[in-house]
């Protein structure tokens, strides 16, 4: 498993060697069990390699959050950068802009809450704005990373709806092609 | 978070479908061929989705460090 190992090194994970020794003997068990999906539609090791991944991925997400719950997590975290920050990680040309944007922020905030069902606001909150793995946030709201993801997207398709609706165009405030 | 939903298509893939397709998607990547054309639902999902990212990310490292 010379590129998982290559993976974990890249991505900064201490002792990769070891870890990806401990990961490879689930990951081969995985591999065998899933044969039967494999398409041939790339090389063998690549799908092999995929899978392994997402096992020794999916196992040092849980670890690195285990001590984190959701409700750590609601509302504004104040020690790690606020929402408003992640909107204005573009470069701001001007303080007009700046404001414009901020106040942006501030009216998503509102839809938000006004718009969206509890659990969205969770999810959203705990994937966007405190980065939270998918896996580790649909573990915690008892369902899987798919469903998920389906839930996030129905979520921002709410926001996107919202603002539309409240005159809001904010493909052009956040000057998008 | 204001960006992520402005760029919010109608018609977005989950992540089991994309990693149905990531071997694929990474393979074209790596050969340099057009990938986001072919694949551009994949390529929409890779961006926008954290883990699926990460784990792309990831493999596209193991597929330099194998070959």
């Amino acid at each position: 498993m010379r590129g998982l190992r290559a993976s974990l090194a890249a991505r900064g994970a201490p002792q990769a060697a070891a870890l990806a020794e401990d990961f490879t003997q689930e990951a081969l068990l995985k591999i065998l069990d899933s044969l039967d999906t494999f398409r041939g539609e790339s090389r063998f090791t690549t799908w092999a390699q995929k899978i392994a991944i997402r096992l020794a991925l999916t196992e040092l997400r849980r670890k690195r959050w285990q001590d984190v719950s959701i409700q750590d997590l609601t509302g504004e975290n104040e020690n790690s950068p606020a929402s408003t920050n992640v909107a204005l990680s573009d470069p701001m040309p001007d303080p007009a802009s700046a404001t414009a944007l901020r106040m942006l922020v501030e009216r998503i905030e509102h839809i938000m809450k006004d718009d969206l069902t509890d659990r969205q606001q969770v999810a959203l909150n705990a994937v966007m704005k405190h980065g939270m793995p998918l896996e580790e946030v649909a573990r915690r709201m008892e369902t899987n990373r798919n469903a998920l993801y389906k839930l996030l997207h129905d979520a921002r398709k709410r926001l996107q709806q919202g603002l539309e609706k409240r005159g809001i165009n904010i493909g052009e405030l956040l000057e998008l092609n | 978070m204001a960006r992520a939903m402005a760029l919010t298509r109608a018609n977005e893939i989950g992540c089991d479908e994309c990693f149905e397709q990531m071997d694929r998607f990474a393979e074209m990547v790596y050969a340099g061929s057009s990938a986001k054309e072919s694949l551009p639902l994949v390529a929409d999902h890779l961006a926008r989705c954290p883990d699926c990212g990460e784990e792309f990310d990831a493999l596209m490292k193991a597929l330099k460090a194998t070959s």
